[in-house]
């Protein structure tokens, strides 16, 4: 029993994580409607910024403070180079821009930073918690508190403020936010700018826990599934959908994976994504669709 | 939100037709044309015309056809095997994704996963049938590559639009997964690499590069041909009707749901029978890991840059993914003698292809074979221009 809770335990930590990354989709889904593919290749982009600074002995705030400052030129970039471009383009168009976008990120951080892998020490430890029954890192926590604060940050700035609600408004329809006087591309930099923000917050715990390499921008594919659980529109379900992906594929790699060879985490939370589409198409907490011709 | 780029693309269309009717080709009778209603007798000087162009066509073709069938005699055996066999795979795998993806509408990242099941179905299949033709396990391992293509396809029957690409994406991981885990599939070789089997077609040896180069011209010309019918058809105009919009194309009639799963079908029939050349024609050898996503994306670039919601656009696409490192590579050690890093020609090669796919959706969404098409009108429309 106390195998399986830790079992259980380590899965809905990682959950975490992968919440995390899909936090940064579901902020870009939110305000315009498109699934973003770059977002992997942003977190790798954001951790190797944050880690060459660190190796050329900059403080960690310093390091990133600057991260955060390079995370928003390149939101401002996107899109003044991408997105404006492709005001009223169809959704399909948009994803397809993503895709090369992820390319020319992924090609350009390791042009710039290099293709070595990284260490990245935060000076919060990764070592089981001493005296717990159960096995919890300092960087779990962490985790969890900076995950729990990013979701509160987010609920409140879509929720509450002017620019979260004009943002929802462009999702929902970009043309008539335009008629009613919505600044588009300045929504847009900041929908961009905050996924940057995420994706530095999320380089920095999956670089100090799995280091920083190119298999980081492939980590955060498994934020895929997590969106289609918990609907991509809804950030409690992200949280929900994190959970239910970090502790599903732990379990049935522990549990069903013996049997079959193993390995099978690579491909089971996609696996239980499709399975959901078909019985809940929109997600468990996602907005319901309607059909008009 | 399914409505597509191919759609919002043709506003150039216009265009196009309008200059046909400059060149004065406008007055043939096109396929595309409303068709002479019974009873009515056709206008003689246009029947004439068209048994003109129809010999004119054939004639064309046969040159054609014997034109790429004499290729071979011309250029090096590197050309035929470096560059023209995997041009024409991933031109067959590129029509593939299009089916799916450019004509029907639905987003998919798999294609790499049904070229895999393509080529180790059709390895399988000429292992333990004795006796079986070369072409007969293609064909083989193309239909099982549609039976799989098809169940993952299945949840387009219930969502739109990205969510698809998990679906897909599924297809990607657990087929590189299972033919990894399980031996059988590779005939318990080390590392689940499969090699091609002696390629001999009626009775004549293609181990050469020439004849890699014949077995993919005589896969994929007709399947090209198949292809560009089935999509000027009513088939074809099923899948666009539910790629423009899918609620609607239900209203008049579509049956959408048929229409998708055969798109996947289809497509990814193509797919696993261009992942058995690719693997046999080009490589000679394949690993579950050489059919990954990457490749997926490859394919999917080929189709964009090419052009999405057409049968030729693939093949300008592939030549173009094909060439350009070969270009780049001759490039990169003019200018620096070799002494450039792989790596970092990989790199420089990879914001490339980002850019240039962001660039063509931006400028131009119906892909470069309309920016071919549009340079030929203008020369046509010169040509034709008042003295």
């Amino acid at each position: 029993m106390i195998f399986f809770l830790e079992v259980l335990i380590g899965g809905l930590l990682a959950g975490v994580m992968y919440t995390m990354v899909a936090l940064g989709f579901v902020l870009i889904y939110k305000a315009s409607g498109v699934f973003n593919f770059a977002q992997g290749s942003m977190v790798l982009f954001a951790a190797l910024t944050l880690v060459t600074l660190l190796e050329h002995g900059l403080p960690l705030l310093l390091a990133f403070g600057a991260a955060l400052l390079v995370m928003l030129v390149l939101a401002v970039a996107i899109e003044r180079a991408v997105l404006r471009q492709l005001v009223n383009a169809p959704p399909m168009a948009l994803f397809l821009a993503t895709l090369g976008l992820a390319f020319v990120l992924e090609g350009l951080a390791q042009l710039v930073y290099g293709t070595q892998v990284h260490g990245l020490e935060i000076g919060i430890s990764d070592a089981p918690i001493r005296g717990l029954p159960l096995e919890v890192s300092k960087l779990d926590l962490f985790a969890g508190a900076v995950a729990a604060a990013l979701v509160t940050v987010l609920g409140v700035l879509f929720q509450k403020t002017r620019s979260g609600v004009g943002l929802r408004a462009v999702a929902d329809d970009p043309i008539a936010a335009l008629a009613v006087g919505l600044d588009l591309p300045r929504l847009w930099a900041i929908a961009w700018a905050g996924a940057g923000v995420v994706a530095l917050v999320a380089g920095l715990l999956w670089g100090a826990r799995v280091g920083v390499q190119f298999s980081l921008s492939l980590v955060v594919l498994k934020a895929l599934p997590v969106l289609i659980i918990g609907g991509f529109s809804s950030i409690g379900g992200v949280i929900a959908g994190g959970l239910l992906v970090g502790a599903s594929e732990k379990l049935a790699e522990v549990y069903v994976g013996p049997l079959v060879g193993g390995g099978i985490e690579s491909w089971f939370p996609y696996v239980l994504a499709v399975g959901f589409l078909l019985v809940r198409p929109t997600g468990l907490l996602g907005e319901r669709l309607m059909e008009r011709v | 939100m399914s409505s597509d780029v191919t759609a919002w693309a043709s506003s150039d269309a216009d265009e196009a037709a309008s200059a046909r009717n400059a060149t004065g080709q406008g007055q043939a009778v096109r396929k595309d044309d409303p068709p002479t209603r019974e009873g009515l007798p056709r206008q003689p000087a246009l029947a004439r015309r068209s048994l003109a162009l129809r010999i004119a066509s054939v004639v064309a073709a046969l040159a054609a056809a014997v034109g790429l069938l004499t290729v071979p005699l011309l250029v090096t055996d590197y050309v035929l095997s470096a560059i023209l066999v995997p041009v024409l795979a991933l031109a067959l795998a590129g029509i593939g994704q299009n089916l799916i993806t450019g004509y029907a509408g639905q987003l998919s990242v798999g294609s790499a996963a049904f070229m895999s099941v393509g080529a180790f179905a059709t390895y399988d299949v000429h292992l333990h049938v004795p006796g079986i033709p070369l072409i007969a396990s293609f064909a083989a391992g193309g239909l099982v590559a549609a039976l799989v293509g098809l169940i993952f396809g299945l949840p387009s029957l219930r969502i739109r639009g990205f969510y698809l690409v998990v679906s897909t994406l599924a297809a990607q991981f657990f087929v590189v997964w299972l033919f990894t885990k399980v031996p059988w599939f590779s005939n318990y070789s080390a590392s689940g690499v499969i090699t091609a089997p002696k390629l001999v077609v009626a009775n004549v040896d293609l181990s050469s590069p020439g004849g890699h180069y014949w077995l993919s011209l005589l896969v994929v010309a007709p399947l090209t041909v198949l292809a560009r019918n089935l999509v000027r058809g009513r088939v074809g105009r099923g899948w666009m009707a539910v790629r423009d919009m899918e609620t609607a194309a239900a209203v008049v009639g579509v049956r959408t749901g048929r229409a998708k799963l055969l798109a996947f079908a289809v497509g990814s029939f193509y797919c696993g029978i261009a992942g058995a050349l690719w693997a046999f024609a080009y490589l000679g050898t394949v690993e579950p890991h050489g059919l990954d996503l990457d490749r997926s994306f490859q394919v999917l670039f080929i189709v964009i840059l090419g052009g999405l919601g057409s049968i030729a656009g693939p093949f300008v696409g592939a030549a173009f993914v094909i060439l350009l490192p070969v270009a780049f590579d001759q490039i990169g050690s003019a200018i620096a003698g070799g002494s450039v890093d792989p790596g970092v020609l990989q790199n420089i090669e990879k914001i490339l292809f980002g850019s240039l796919v962001i660039f063509i959706l931006v400028k131009q969404p119906a892909g470069m074979v309309r920016i071919v098409e549009n340079a030929w009108i203008r020369v046509a429309r010169w040509r034709a221009r008042p003295a």
